[in-house]
């Protein structure tokens, strides 16, 4: 157990928060450009293995996705760095956790998604299972 | 709004649900083989890739990627959040049966708690359509065009 000193203590929740938002930053951004894409079957250029460089360009081509991936690249270098002072065991739940709730709340406000009681309860229960399975 | 999915687009959703955690399990696996990889020793990277247990989660981790891109192309993010942690509930049954480790009381009650997430949000719409779009396909409708 890593020494939790008061300056620690923001050190670990700030780089929690931190690779949380990158997280959701790129979740959202490449979830946006997907919707903007739309059903990739309809960039298929024809049959075959030749006709997925359609869906590969339009998708390689979004400006959206470029970013939302490079934010993903982010997070995982900024995971590492967290891990490195912040124990696993509240690292991965307390990132998992923040990432599905933020995602949810951008989804609703950022995206438009009709996030319903069904879907907020399944994010309380997904927080509440990823906390105890990390128990 | 869409509730049907097409079986094609439940195959993409299992896809989504087993790659990544097989993937990161089979990556474990490999890279326990592997050994400790350190800033003296970073050609063990390299050798890595061609452990059959790494290569065989790398190719898993791209074939995630793909499928859960495909999947927001036709699915709302917020229906898709579920099916992405239950990759932790195949970890965790993977461990069971598989590795035979034994899981609390705690895990088991996790499980559940993302098995009922998975239902509650599978029993509706997969995508928030745009209403403009909306209005436009009943226009079409309307005018016979879409016949």
């Amino acid at each position: 157990m890593m020494a939790a000193q008061p300056g620690d203590l923001l050190r670990q929740w700030s780089s929690i928060t931190g690779v949380a938002a990158l997280a959701i930053a790129g979740e959202v951004l490449i979830a946006s450009a997907m919707r903007d894409l739309g059903d990739l079957d309809n960039h298929r250029t024809g049959p075959g293995l030749k006709g997925f460089l359609g869906p590969v360009k339009a998708v390689l081509s979004n400006g959206k996705f470029l970013i939302g991936a490079s934010c993903m690249a982010f997070n995982f270098f900024a995971m590492l760095w967290a891990l490195s002072i912040v124990d696993l065991s509240l690292a991965a739940p307390a990132i998992a956790s923040l990432t599905y709730i933020g995602n949810a709340i951008c989804a609703k406000l950022v995206l438009g998604e009709n996030v319903d009681q069904r879907r907020w309860l399944a994010v309380l229960f997904v927080c509440v299972g990823v906390i105890l399975i990390a128990h | 709004m869409k509730h049907a999915l097409k079986p094609s687009q439940y195959a993409i959703l299992v896809a989504v649900m087993l790659t990544a955690s097989v993937g990161d399990t089979l990556l474990s696996r490999g890279m326990a083989e592997v050994g400790a990889v350190d800033l003296q020793h970073l050609g063990l990277l390299w050798k890595a890739l061609f452990n059959p247990f790494v290569a065989s989660g790398i190719v898993l981790l791209i074939g995630f990627f793909a499928s859960y891109m495909t999947a927001l192309s036709w699915a709302d993010l917020t229906f898709l959040m579920p099916a992405t942690a239950f990759g932790y509930v195949v970890i965790a049954l993977l461990s069971r049966f598989w590795l035979h480790e034994q899981l609390s009381a705690y895990r088991w009650t996790g499980i559940l708690l993302i098995v009922c997430a998975v239902g509650f949000v599978a029993g509706g719409p997969s995508r928030t359509e745009d209403p403009a779009s909306e209005h436009h396909e009943l226009d079409i409708m309307d005018s016979g065009a879409g016949r």
